[in-house]
């Protein structure tokens, strides 16, 4: 059963991951996007 | 945010939530490597859908060269980096099942050497398009796609025509294969909550490269705002260009 365990939170912890890094992108994207328009 | 995207989002994790426990809970006990042999309903639907994404890629790519359109350029990214998500997660459960099963972690036979390789090979497509500037940087990616695509035939196929220590296929290989009805069930409800995942994450990174490229234009077209205003170099139309690669 470890090995089925370790699998399953292998697969979410890179799902997560990723997702967290799009959403840093994003938030990045958003800042930018203010200092543009501050400009 | 939009309402159609959290309506999809949480109908996603609804099917990922019940494709969970058909596959931990419903699907029987395989007999003889019992209960690891689980890892199957997670391992098999994401290399279903890391194929399916590259596919796109290959597809978007292809589009991309004959109309050099930004949308499909911004798709073939999006499946491209969702795709190497995917087949980072069959790469990593791979082992973890093989492990308790044939006693290795690793075995360089046809399946898991091709994989590895196709893995590489949109790492490296990103790479390239993170990495390398100029304005043919999209070009070369789309190119790279196209060829790089020639490996999945090669991986999907090579349990069918090589001697390997990856089982062969049980899902269409013929007399004596097969799957339990009720672990078909699983692996169809886990294909289901994955792929909504996958069009899910694809969705983000598509609207980010299009975001993306509207920023730097916005930045490129301030940037030589003064230039313009003064009969300055901006009227060359290729300073205009943004690097859209990423």
């Amino acid at each position: 059963m470890k090995f089925l365990y370790l699998a399953y939170a292998a697969t979410w912890t890179i799902h997560v991951v990723y997702l967290l890094y799009l959403l840093s992108r994003y938030r990045h994207l958003r800042e930018e996007r203010q200092e543009l328009e501050k400009e | 945010m939009k309402r159609s995207s959290i309506l999809f989002a949480l109908v996603t994790l609804a099917l990922l939530s019940y494709a969970f426990y058909q596959g931990m809970f419903v699907a029987p006990t395989e007999a003889t490597m019992g209960d690891v042999q689980r890892i199957f309903y997670y391992h098999l639907p994401h290399a279903w859908v890391a194929f399916l994404l590259f596919f796109t890629n290959f597809l978007a790519s292809i589009w991309y060269l004959i109309r050099r359109s930004e949308r499909s350029d911004a798709l073939a990214l999006a499946s491209a980096e969702v795709g190497v998500v995917f087949c980072s997660v069959v790469l990593v459960t791979g082992p973890l099942w093989a492990r308790p099963v044939w006693g290795i972690w690793w075995t360089w036979d046809a399946r898991l050497t091709s994989t590895l390789v196709l893995w590489l090979i949109y790492v490296s497509y990103l790479v390239l398009r993170r990495f390398v500037t100029g304005g043919q940087t999209q070009v070369l990616a789309a190119a790279l796609a196209i060829f790089g695509f020639i490996d999945v035939p090669i991986v999907y196929l090579s349990i069918r025509y090589f001697r390997t220590q990856h089982p062969q296929p049980v899902i269409g290989g013929g007399e004596g294969s097969g799957l339990d009805p009720r672990m078909w069930i699983a692996v169809l409800w886990n294909l289901a909550g994955f792929l909504a995942l996958a069009v899910l994450l694809v969705r983000l990174r598509y609207s980010l490269a299009l975001a993306e490229n509207a920023l730097e234009e916005a930045h490129a077209s301030r940037a030589l705002a003064p230039q313009q205003a003064e009969g300055g170099p901006a009227a060359d139309p290729a300073l205009k260009l943004g690097d859209k690669s990423r």
